[in-house]
């Protein structure tokens, strides 16, 4: 479970978050959705511990994020690509993230080849070093390697951007999958109002910083947040 | 267009978060730039009478011109370490209506305005002022000075092509080094004597002034060859992107007896390898290894004890300093990624530091050969290691937790000198000459033996207390972790 209490950011007087609370359940697939600007990375930066708050706190099941770093084992991310090594090959990347989860080759052999259909045969022994990959497979690298070692809260920022149409589905349907097998924490976040609806349970709507809507994703979800945002 | 080229100029300086952080070392540049300008003066005002002193029988002017060679020589090696390289961020440019050859004229100019160019010139005038107070016309004493101008400038367009075309290839400073040591051996050995074709040219200039055609015919020559060179580079496919490699994998299975820091020490052997500018502080360890030879078989310095610890800690340490003043900067480009995964501090830097300790080690008993110039030195290289790994490795992990400054490793070749030049020496200071004036003290007072003991007392306090340090260290980086993170997401 993750809770925020009275998070805010401010950067020079401009407050760019302010969250009074929010509470994400465990298992529970969670969307983020909002313009440009609206907070949606500051959130999640602010979960990893990547800035710091100017109040409040995120506590990731029970361990307040900027105090401990107990979170890390059990948490994983992909925000952008500064997330990748450049000059590992993909299989020494994947390799040197399940190091860090205690898992060893094997385990990850084993564990990449159940993507075989998302990498699409250009990503694995290609002998391609990360930087000369294109734009959406490295992307592929970056959620495929935030799944390694079971993490029980997964954190990715515009997963589908950058995606060629073939992976967004492929992907909508792993993501799917994982929250219903693994009972993951999933926290998303996407301008395609369709693929947050099909993925999340939950969607929040931010709009400068301040959570606007609180929806349990229905059938007239989609429609409502077209509604709301063709102004 | 060129007054907004000097506006984005002037506030990529200004807004760089390295230069908020380091007034300090600007402060320190300025000082030593204030010390040559004042040296390059007093030379050039105490040349004349000196050489009028040493050489009563010859004309001064014409003994100068015969030591020309040397100094344009000293002159591009300096350059090549010291001077950075123009550099512009030209890929946005590319595609807004400004002309190629305005970017690239404008991006040679603003070397020509280099403070290395202007240095000379302290020296130049007051010789050129003496010139004419000792009757040798003014004409002459101008032409003169034009004349050392234009050379000076063929010099800084000179070094462009070398240093541009040495970042290409994998020896970085090795041709530079090959090129001016063939120019000097060729003319100490009298095969071509450059030093005597120079002066006789220069002489010629003197006496007729028409001649002063020849070397602008030269700098245009060497200004226009640096422009069709960059001009083939202006293309996003022709140097912005290099051609891919085919990665080559290893295991590195020996790693593994280093335990928990294994998965970082291979991360970092493969980021030295794997990207050109670390890859090049491996190849300096070259350079460093010869460096004894510069001082141990001249007899000047014969005796001078205290001269082999600064030797002693370059040799065992300039990797040290090469890498570890980069440190975290090296892992600037997804240090996002090593602060949320499930990665301690302490593992992380004690990699680092492990890599450093190695590298001692290994200078070390690569430097063993030296003992043929006495055991004292080897016995101080000894000391210089020891100290190496006891005190100037945490120094200089101490010293990146205050780094802000990113370092690009996928961007290559043209336009890329990021972190390169005087800066890169200046750090190193303290770490040299430190331990000298530590050595220097118990040496006078009580002995060489005391000396020696005294810097490997130093550094075993270092090694037994690493533990201690290391967490020190760790919470120094900790508490500037917000600020790396976000220093290091800008890109200048």
């Amino acid at each position: 479970m993750i809770k925020a209490t009275e998070l805010s950011k401010k950067y020079g007087g401009v407050t760019v978050l302010n969250i009074a609370t929010l509470e994400i359940p465990k298992g529970q697939s969670f969307g983020l959705v909002g313009n440009n600007g609206a907070g949606k990375t500051t959130f999640f930066n602010l979960v990893l511990d990547l800035i710091n708050p100017t109040t409040g706190n995120v506590v990731n099941h029970k361990i307040q994020v900027n105090i401990s770093e107990d979170w890390k084992p059990f948490t994983a991310s992909f925000i952008d690509e500064s997330f990748l090594i450049g000059y590992l090959t993909p299989e020494e990347y994947f390799y040197f993230i399940g190091e860090l989860r205690g898992m060893n080759k094997a385990d990850i052999d084993v564990f990449l080849s159940q993507f075989d259909e998302i990498f699409n045969d250009e990503i694995l022994k290609k002998k391609k070093y990360l930087r000369d990959l294109s734009k959406g497979n490295q992307k592929k690298v970056g959620i495929i390697a935030a799944l390694i070692g079971n993490p029980e809260v997964i954190v990715l920022d515009e997963p589908f951007a950058n995606l060629d149409p073939t992976t967004q589905i492929r992907l909508k349907k792993l993501l799917r999958d994982l929250t219903i097998s693994t009972n993951a924490t999933l926290l998303i976040s996407s301008h395609d109002l369709g693929h947050v609806t099909e993925v999340c349970d939950r969607i929040v709507v931010l709009e400068k910083g301040e959570i606007v809507k609180d929806l349990i994703t229905s059938a007239e979800t989609l429609q409502e947040l077209e509604t709301y945002f063709s102004v | 267009m060129i007054k907004h080229f000097i506006q984005f100029e002037w506030k990529q300086f200004f807004r760089s978060s390295y230069w908020q952080k380091s007034i300090g070392l600007n402060i320190l540049m300025a000082f030593l730039a204030l010390y040559f300008m004042l040296t390059f003066l007093a030379l050039g005002i105490s040349l004349f009478p000196i050489l009028d002193d040493q050489f009563p029988d010859s004309d001064p002017l014409l003994i100068l011109n015969g030591f020309l060679f040397y100094w344009f020589l000293a002159d591009l090696l300096m350059r090549f370490f010291l001077q950075k390289l123009p550099v512009m961020n030209i890929k946005p440019l590319l595609v807004l209506p400004v002309k190629r050859s305005k970017i690239l004229h404008y991006v040679l100019g603003k070397s020509a305005v280099s403070f290395f160019n202007f240095l000379p010139l302290f020296a130049v005038i007051p010789f050129g002022i003496m010139l004419i107070l000792e009757e040798y016309g003014t004409t002459t004493a101008m032409i003169w000075m034009v004349t050392m101008v234009i050379f000076t400038l063929i010099i800084n367009f000179l070094n462009i092509i070398i240093e541009s075309r040495s970042a290409e290839t994998e020896f970085s400073f090795l041709p530079i080094v090959l090129i001016a040591s063939g120019l000097f051996a060729l003319n100490y050995f009298e095969i071509v004597s450059f030093s005597n074709l120079l002066a006789n040219g220069i002489n010629a200039i003197d006496a007729n002034p028409v001649f002063i055609l020849i070397p602008l015919a030269i700098l245009g020559v060497v200004y226009y060859l640096n422009y069709t060179f960059l001009m083939k580079k202006l293309y996003v496919d022709g140097s912005l992107k290099a051609k891919t490699q085919t990665a080559s994998t290893s295991d590195m299975a020996w790693t593994r007896r280093f335990g928990t820091i294994a998965p970082f020490l291979q991360l970092d052997l493969k980021l030295l390898w794997r990207n050109k500018r670390p890859r090049s502080s491996v190849f300096i360890l070259i350079i460093g290894l010869a460096y004894g030879l510069f001082f141990y078989p001249n007899p000047v310095y014969n005796g001078l004890e205290w001269l082999y610890v600064f030797v002693g800690i370059f040799v065992t340490g300039i990797f040290i300093i090469n890498f570890g003043q980069f440190i975290p900067a090296w892992d600037s480009g997804y240090y996002k990624l090593l602060m949320s995964q499930n990665i301690k501090y302490k593992e992380y830097l004690n990699s680092k530091y492990t890599l450093m300790v190695m590298s001692s080690i290994i200078m070390f008993v690569l430097s063993i050969p030296y003992v043929y110039f006495g055991w004292k030195i080897l016995l101080v290289h000894f000391a210089a290691m020891v100290y190496n790994v006891g005190v100037n490795t945490y120094i200089i992990l101490l010293a990146g937790s205050f780094n802000r400054k990113k370092i690009d490793l996928t961007q290559r070749a043209a336009f890329n000198y990021q972190g390169t030049g005087a800066v890169q020496w200046l750090v190193g200071f303290p770490l040299l000459f430190v331990p000298v004036g530590l050595f220097f003290a118990p040496y006078k007072f009580i002995g060489f033996e005391a000396g020696v003991a005294f810097l490997i007392i130093l550094g075993a306090i270092g090694i037994v207390f690493h533990q201690k340090i290391m967490r020190f260290i760790v919470t120094k980086y900790l508490n500037s972790k917000y600020k790396m993170i976000s220093a290091f997401e800008q890109d200048n």
